[in-house]
This record gives structure tokens, C-alpha cells and sequence, in this order.
């Protein structure tokens, strides 16, 4: 019987915080601006500068560690570490290696090992060669986005698989954006994130060799690159081999991983505490405020959710991104008794679907807000216009920005509530469709469909379903 | 004014004549450039023209009017800083060391940058890559190091007074060779930003002066916490021109187990001098320990090189310096630092480097910080007892040049009095207790001697150091003529 083997999964996150200015200058940040226009003796490394370490990014990371539900450090320092790169102009990266500011946290089913505070490198664009400073005609380096500040994120290595490691992603993602103290744009690299991957025997308590899979720009990415190396992994184990220790890059055009250094390429960073910093040591206040200012965080929007009725994928849809769920929210606001799952299913449905048919516009510049939509949904509860009229009203509602009423006004949706015209309009499809009447008749009430899509062809989808199928059975004796 | 009254004026007094209208600033000026202009000593790197220390300065301030000699270390915007480093190779800052900018808001114009032992590694001045700089005292010996440039030009009358700065007793040191006084304040009492770090852990800027009281006042404008350095913090209430004329009441300690092997008789027989002195002056003199000091200088040893080790990771010839050649990247990063770097701060890059190393840290770094730890403690136990820590500041006189360069270890035993104090981040001072002849014979030089006190008490350390300086009446007029043609 062959061993089956699981895959080990920890992530390291690196997240650019959204400070006005860099974490040990007052050197503005910006992005996509001329190369080199926001720098200074300090983020170029002059010869006898200091760091002034930036005290929003430390009130950022505090809340960052507050929201990983972490212990937050009362005292945390920095260090050196040390390796010469271009992209590096003190030749040393201030980071905090020992004591970091946040430890021992949780978010969904990982744990989080801790977070610390460190400064982002330049930017190096390498012409020539392939892209790689080795080869290549020449290197350029932009220093604008030098010391931004970044806090790396270290779980536990509690993830099993590339699916899992792209669900949990999104929601630390949506997690860290709702805390407003980060852009998390991935293909701008304000989120990054690396892979330490093994696999082990089922069962097993020990960790295999890893492998470090190293800043992929989506989710979706990193979840193929997690699948093609822990297949990698399995193979190499299955053919009697061993993992070896190494740094690999997924190319997703096409799937292929790549060595970048093995084990004996590894640097030494000689770390060494930071001279030139004092510990950071935030005030009670800080501290308390950290965790007292923290909005409704994701998970706990998602589980609020679910207690109201609305369904599990819904809940986590609207949990992600704020604004949905405020607008979700808006709705069942101004909708009075409104049934939250029902409305639930319309936004993350209906609307969702509807915004994204039309120019794939987002929420924000939608025309149409949470009260319109209440009174659209409360017409169709109310069943004065019948579910498939109501998609039909929303879509022109997208479209123009109309009210619900005058739309369903202008195109006549009003539902046929006299029941003696809906009976009449019953009958007569029962004799127009003698086929599937007889086919109902003898025990076969699937061919019921039909009817019903007689009558609603004839009423112009205004007849309730319901209704014409109560209608329809009584009058075929069922 | 004549030229004798000029140069014999200390800091203070020139600022005094020129407040009262005896003098002109221009005159002082003037003077003092054509002294620097002169200099025999190969004191200055770089000199002032008449303009641009003329500008330097504003008028106004406290001190307005006195020029002050600024060590080479000191980033100065628009002018020349190398760091006695052949890879700061025509390096013009664009911006100026707080304490640079805090001289000349007080009044002072820049005279020029002086010599120093290449990024301040050293105890005598040879290992700056412009040439060794020559003790006024007698030219064929050091003036120490690292700050060997300030202190010989304050000696050999071509700078009122000047900039240093002390990382295991490079302004203490050589203003002991001198003849001079050289003040190393507590950690933390400067700002250091804009100083070209060696070891940032333990560097301090400080002032090297003629006598206690222009150290005071220069220490004054110095001090305070700086929003560009977050390690500094200043001395609460500053620092006041000193008064004392007695000790009474005031211990100091002499740690014997420190003074013994290695040390000059000459040497020895002024420190014994100086106590007797504070016991006359109504000081009380105590034997204490200091167990751990004894370590001071093997554990310097690791650490000031581990941090100077990623300090001068950034020399790389990319974006300012030298820059060796354009041949392919890596072979541009080789030649550079092999021909930019000398030889002695190549074996601390090296020792440092391999001190951090994998593997190593614990035994090497970690183990010395732990030593570290223990002298900090020593002094505060001797600090329960006493109020001061006194000892040579150096077990010699000046030395030859050359004497010593062959043999690191030698060199860098000079510092054993002056590194614990460095390490334990506490204020000390050296200032002149006479002459001696050196050991095997030949002129008599200036012999320091070296008060220490607790972290920023620096106001009693300098009324201390006031009183007995008057008790002694040291006379340093016959190197004060010597440094100029």
C-alpha cells in the first residue's frame, strides 16, 4: 500500500502600509511617479544619516496585529539585516527579527506566528539578460518606493492546500483592507505573498524539507503554483527521491516553477540588533486604542451574517468587501421586514450580476442605492410583480437609474392580481396545450412546465408562479 | 590685538574680547585662517577660504565670532567630507551634521575639517588615507587618534577649539597626547546624525578644547535631543560655565585592578600627582573594582567592528565616492572597496563580518554583549560608592609614528582605560595632568587624566574637572606656537 501524503503549508505576507510618508523618512510615497523624485539623504543612505521610524506605520501595524487577533508587544525592536543588493542603498534592511511587535495570533482557522515592521527595498529593473541583474546590459533602481513601510505577516504552517491558501488569502486581504491601512493591490505589490511548502505522511507530525515559493502576484497564482510544487514534491518523493531545500518562482503563463538558489546559495544575513533605533514602545493608550478602534472585521461579519438567515457563501461575499456589505446592509435598512437571506441573495445575485453585464461596474458607481432595491425586492415579496419581471426591472434600474414603481409603471408589470382574469387566462392555455394537459392528467407532472410557461408567455411573465401553478393543478383535477 | 594675545585666548575668552568690542570677528578670522593656512601638522583635510567661514557662522549667537575646527567625520553641506577614507574620495554632502549646524547658529564659522584616523578606526592618526597627522608636542610622534586632526590643531595653536568625536577614546586620547582637553559626553547627550557612523552604538561627538570651561560651553550648544537621531535626548537643564575651585565632599574612585601592567612610570607618577591633588583640594580618593573592565577591550573588539561592518557595507562606488572601475558590476564593487578601504578598516570589516556570521554570533557578538551588560554594571556599583571613576587616559604618552603599527593588538591596548567607559555609554573626560617622559627617555609630553561619571551628570563631571584643572595649572603654550610654518 503506498504511503498518501499531505501537503504543509505556511505563508509569509508582506504588506505595504498606506502611510503619507516612508517608514524612516518623511520622503513622500506615491506610486507610479517619475523614478527617484521621492528620496533623501536618509532613504538613499548618505554617509551619517539616522532612521526615524514613522509613528502612523507603528499605529497601522498595531492595528494590523490587533485584527490577526495577536499579542501586541509592549516592547519590540529592530534589527539589521544584511545583504548587498542594489535595490538596497544602506546594504542592511531595518527589520525586527527578535522581538516583533505583534505575536501569537489567529485569523480563521490559521494561526499566526507573529508580525513585525520592516522597510520595503527600491525598485530594480534590470535590461537585458533575461530580467536578472546577472547577465543583463543594465541595472536601474528606483528609489521612490525605498523604505515603504511593510509589515511581514508569518503563520504557522496550518494551511493544507493551494485552494485553501487562496481562500484564506482573500480573506486576510479583505481583512487588511477594511482596516484601511493598506492598499492590498497585488499586481502593485502592496500585498505579496511567499510560500513555504513540504509534504509529509498523512498522519504525521513532523515537517518535511521545504521549499520557499517566492512573490506571486494573484491568488489564483499562488494557488497554482502551491498545486504544481506540492505535486512536484509528491513526484520527487513517489520516485524514491528527496525535497531539496531551495527558492522556487511560478511562471503562470506557463505553469513551470524555476530554481532561483538552493540551500548553499542561501544568504546569511548577519543579523544584529539596530544601534541607531531605540525600542518601540507604544503607550497604554496605544495599545487599548489599537484594539478598541478595530471596525467589524470580515470573519465576524460573516458569522453576524449567517445568524440572520443568510446563506454561508452570501454572507462570506458581503463579508469581503465593506462596501457590499454596507450596502447590503442599506437595504435591509430601508427595506422594513425585509427577509436579510432574500435580500442577501439579490445583491451578491441579481446585482452583482447585473453591475458586471453593464460595463462590469462597480458597486460604488452604481445608480442604484440600497432603498431602491428594498422597494424593488418588497414588490416582488409582495408579489406585485412577479420574480422574473423583477430581474427585468433591475436591469433597467442599472441601466438608467430609474425608480422600481415607474419602471414596472411604464413597462406594465404589475402582476395580474384579479384572479378571475388569471383563471380565465388558465383555462384557455389548458385548451391550447391538450398535449401536456393529458401527460399531467396521467401521473407525468413535470410536463406541468409547459402550461405554466404558456400562461406566463400569455400574461407577459406578470401571473405570480405560484399562483398559476395552484391555478393550473386545480383545474387539471390534481 | 596682537597675535600672541589671540592665540594664547581660549574659546571663551576670544568670545568675551569680541563681545566687549576688543576684537573684531573678522580680526579673529582672519587670524585663525592664516593660522590653519599654515599648518604643519597635516591637521586639516580641508580649510575655509575667507567666504565661505565667513558664512558659516552666524552672527548673534553665543559664541559668535570664534572659528571651531570641525573633525572630517562631520557631514558638512558643500564641502569635502572623506572621513580620512580614500572611497569618500571627493564626497560633497548635500546636507550638514546637526552639530555642525548647531556651531554655526551659535556664531562659530567652520576653519576647516581635520585629519583623523580613517572612519575614526584608530589610536594615532596613521590610519587616515591622507597622511598621519603630527603632535605639536613633537612632531615625530602621534597625536592620537581617532580624533588625532582636532586635537593637534587645538595643541598646536591652529583652531580655537574643534569638533571630535569617541567611540573607545577618540577625542580623550588624543586630547591627552596634546596636552588639551577632550570631553566625551554621555550616549544620547548629541545628536549624531550627520556624523559618518563607525560604530553607532557607541560613537558620540564632543568637544576637544584648551580647558574645562570652553568644553562647558561648547558642550551647551551642542546638547539637546534632536528630532533627526532618535537615540539622542540631550542633558536636562544644559550646561553652565563651571565655578568649582574645591572637592570637598566628592569621592572619586581608582579602580587599581585596571592600572598596572603596560602602564608608563611617567605616566603613572602624574596620575598619583593628580590624586594627591584632589585630596588637597578636599576630594576623597577610594580604591574600588571593576571586575569586568579587564574584558573591555576584547569585547570592543567585537562589537564596534560588527556594527562598522554593516555600516560600511554602503560603500559600494554606486551613488557618491570612488568609484574604481567600470569594467562589469561586481568587479566595480571589488575594486572599489579594495582600493578604497585601508588596511585597518579592512580587518575590522572582516572581523565584524565574521563575528555576525552564522553560526558564530552567539560566541562572538552575543557573548560580548553580555560583557558589555557586565561592565555597565560595574560602573553602577562603583557609582553607589563614588562619584567619579578616575585613571590615566592612556597607559603612555604620545608614541612614535610607526611605533605601534605593526602590531594591532598593541595599538589597540592604548584604549584600555578609555573603552570600558565607552561601552558602559557613561560622560568622561581627559584633561591635561602634566608632563612625563616617555618610558626609554627623550622631551617630556602631556600626560591626561581621565574623570568618568554617571550618564548625564555631566554638569558635576565638568566643575570637578574645572577645580582640579585650576589645582594643576597645566601650561601647554610651548606646543601652541609649534603647529603653524
Amino acid at each position: 500500500m503506498s504511503t498518501e501524503y499531505e501537503a504543509v503549508i505556511g505563508l509569509e505576507i508582506h504588506v505595504q502600509l498606506s502611510t503619507r510618508t516612508k517608514m524612516f523618512c518623511g520622503c513622500e510615497l506615491s506610486f507610479g511617479d517619475e523614478p527617484n523624485v521621492h528620496t533623501c539623504p536618509v532613504c538613499l543612505a548618505l554617509p551619517g544619516v539616522l532612521p526615524v521610524p514613522n509613528e502612523k506605520a507603528v499605529q497601522y501595524a498595531l492595528q494590523i496585529g490587533a485584527a490577526l487577533g495577536c499579542e501586541l508587544s509592549p516592547v519590540s525592536t529592530f534589527d539589521r539585516k544584511n545583504y548587498f543588493y542594489p535595490d538596497n542603498p544602506k546594504a542592511y534592511q531595518i527589520t525586527q527579527a527578535t522581538y516583533p511587535f505583534a505575536v501569537n495570533g489567529r485569523l480563521g482557522e490559521v494561526r499566526i506566528h507573529h508580525a513585525h515592521l520592516e522597510e520595503d527595498a527600491a525598485k530594480t529593473i534590470h535590461t537585458g539578460g533575461g530580467g536578472r541583474i546577472s547577465g543583463s546590459d543594465a541595472s536601474e533602481v528606483d528609489f521612490n518606493r525605498g523604505g515603504t513601510p511593510l509589515v511581514e505577516i508569518v503563520t504557522e504552517p496550518d494551511l493544507r492546500s493551494g485552494a485553501q491558501v487562496r481562500e484564506w488569502g482573500q480573506l486576510l486581504r479583505a481583512t487588511i483592507r477594511q482596516l484601511g491601512v493598506s492598499d492590498v493591490n497585488m499586481e502593485e505589490g502592496s500585498l505579496r505573498c511567499d510560500a513555504n511548502i513540504s509534504v509529509r505522511p498523512v498522519g504525521s507530525d513532523e515537517l518535511g524539507t521545504k521549499t520557499e515559493l517566492k512573490n506571486m502576484n494573484s491568488f489564483r497564482f499562488i494557488e497554482r503554483g502551491i498545486e504544481a510544487e506540492v505535486t512536484r514534491q509528491k513526484e520527487v518523493i513517489a520516485a524514491g527521491g528527496e525535497v531539496e531545500q531551495e527558492t522556487l518562482h511560478f511562471d503562470p503563463s506557463t505553469g513551470e516553477l524555476h530554481s532561483l538558489r538552493s540551500k548553499e546559495e542561501a544568504h546569511d544575513y548577519r543579523y544584529l540588533p539596530e544601534p541607531d533605533l531605540v525600542p518601540v514602545v507604544p503607550s497604554p493608550e496605544t495599545l487599548e486604542m489599537a484594539k478598541s478602534s478595530l471596525p467589524e472585521l470580515p470573519a465576524a461579519r460573516a458569522r453576524r451574517y449567517e445568524e440572520i438567515g443568510v446563506s454561508g457563501q452570501a454572507a462570506l461575499l458581503l463579508s469581503f468587501e465593506v462596501e457590499w456589505a454596507e450596502y447590503f446592509e442599506g437595504v435591509l435598512e430601508a427595506g422594513t421586514g425585509i427577509d436579510p437571506r432574500v435580500a442577501a441573495n439579490w445583491v451578491t445575485g441579481e446585482l452583482a450580476a447585473e453591475l458586471r453585464r453593464q460595463d462590469d461596474r462597480p458597486l460604488a458607481e452604481s445608480k442604484v442605492g440600497p432603498a431602491a432595491l428594498a422597494t424593488l425586492i418588497n414588490m416582488v415579496a409582495e408579489k406585485k410583480i412577479s420574480h422574473g419581471s423583477g430581474k427585468s426591472v433591475l436591469e433597467e434600474m442599472v441601466s438608467s437609474g430609474a425608480e422600481p414603481e415607474s419602471v414596472v409603471a411604464e413597462q406594465g408589470l404589475e402582476q395580474i392580481s384579479d384572479s378571475g382574469e388569471l383563471e380565465r387566462i388558465v383555462i384557455q392555455a389548458i385548451e391550447d396545450n391538450p398535449k401536456p394537459a393529458e401527460q399531467v392528467r396521467s401521473g407525468n407532472e413535470k410536463a406541468i412546465g409547459a402550461l405554466v410557461g404558456a400562461v406566463m408567455k400569455a400574461t407577459q411573465g406578470r401571473a405570480d408562479g405560484g399562483e398559476v401553478n395552484r391555478l393550473l393543478r386545480q383545474h387539471l383535477g390534481l | 590685538m596682537a597675535d600672541m594675545q589671540l592665540l594664547a585666548a581660549s574659546g571663551a575668552e576670544t568670545a568675551a574680547q569680541i563681545a566687549a568690542g576688543e576684537v573684531s570677528a573678522d580680526e579673529v578670522l582672519d587670524f585663525w585662517l592664516s593660522r590653519a593656512a599654515n599648518d604643519r601638522l597635516n591637521g586639516y583635510l580641508w580649510k575655509s577660504g575667507p567666504e565661505s567661514a565667513r558664512e558659516g557662522g552666524a552672527p548673534g549667537g553665543p559664541l559668535s565670532g570664534v572659528p571651531i575646527a570641525i573633525k572630517d567625520i562631520f557631514c558638512t553641506e558643500g564641502v569635502p567630507t572623506t572621513a580620512a577614507s580614500r572611497i569618500l574620495g571627493g564626497y560633497v554632502p548635500p546636507y550638514t551634521a546637526t552639530s555642525v549646524s548647531k556651531t554655526a547658529a551659535a556664531g562659530m564659522p567652520m576653519l576647516g575639517k581635520t585629519n583623523m584616523d580613517e572612519f575614526a578606526m584608530g589610536s594615532s592618526n596613521e590610519n587616515s588615507a591622507y597622511g598621519a597627522c603630527l603632535n605639536p608636542w613633537d612632531t615625530e610622534r602621534v597625536p592620537g587618534g581617532s580624533s588625532g586632526g582636532s586635537a593637534a590643531v587645538v595643541a598646536g595653536g591652529l583652531a580655537p577649539w574643534a569638533l571630535g568625536t569617541d567611540t573607545g577614546g577618540s577625542i580623550r586620547q588624543p586630547a591627552g597626547f596634546c596636552g588639551i582637553v577632550g570631553l566625551k559626553p554621555t550616549y544620547g547627550a548629541i545628536s549624531r546624525y550627520g556624523m559618518i557612523a563607525f560604530a553607532s552604538s557607541l560613537d558620540q561627538c564632543g568637544p576637544l578644547t584648551r580647558n574645562v570651561t570652553d568644553a562647558a560651553l561648547l558642550l551647551e550648544v551642542l546638547q539637546g535631543r534632536d528630532e533627526m537621531d532618535t537615540t539622542s535626548v540631550g542633558i536636562e537643564g544644559g550646561i553652565k560655565a563651571p565655578t568649582a575651585e574645591r572637592l570637598d565632599g566628592m569621592t572619586f574612585g581608582v579602580p587599581r585592578g585596571l592600572i598596572g601592567e603596560g602602564i608608563e612610570a611617567g605616566v603613572l607618577a602624574r596620575f598619583e600627582d593628580t590624586l594627591i591633588r584632589i585630596a588637597e583640594l578636599g576630594g576623597e580618593i577610594v580604591d574600588i573594582e571593576l571586575p569586568h573592565a579587564g574584558h573591555a577591550i576584547s569585547a570592543y573588539y567585537v562589537l564596534a567592528p560588527a556594527e562598522a561592518s554593516t555600516n560600511l557595507s554602503r560603500y559600494d562606488g554606486v551613488r557618491y565616492g570612488l568609484r574604481s572601475s567600470d569594467e562589469d558590476l561586481l568587479s566595480m564593487y571589488e575594486l572599489t572597496r579594495e582600493e578604497g578601504f585601508g588596511p585597518e578598516v579592512k580587518r575590522r570589516i572582516m572581523l565584524g563580518t565574521y563575528a555576525l556570521s552564522s553560526g558564530y554570533y552567539d560566541a562572538y557578538y552575543g557573548r560580548a554583549q553580555k560583557v558589555r551588560t557586565r561592565i555597565v554594571e560595574d560602573f553602577d556599583s562603583a557609582f553607589a560608592k563614588v562619584d567619579f571613576v578616575v585613571t590615566p587616559t592612556s597607559p603612555t604618552v604620545a608614541f612614535r609614528l610607526g611605533e605601534k603599527t605593526a602590531d594591532p593588538w598593541t595599538m589597540y591596548l592604548s584604549d584600555v582605560f578609555t573603552v570600558p567607559i565607552s561601552l558602559a555609554g557613561i560622560p568622561a573626560i581627559s584633561i591635561p595632568a602634566g608632563l612625563a617622559e616617555p618610558d626609554g627617555g627623550g622631551p617630556e609630553l602631556p600626560v591626561g587624566f581621565q574623570i568618568a561619571a554617571p550618564a548625564f551628570s555631566e554638569q558635576k563631571l565638568i566643575e570637578a574637572s574645572h577645580a582640579l584643572e585650576q589645582a594643576i595649572g597645566f601650561d601647554g603654550s610651548a606646543a601652541l606656537e609649534g603647529g603653524a610654518r
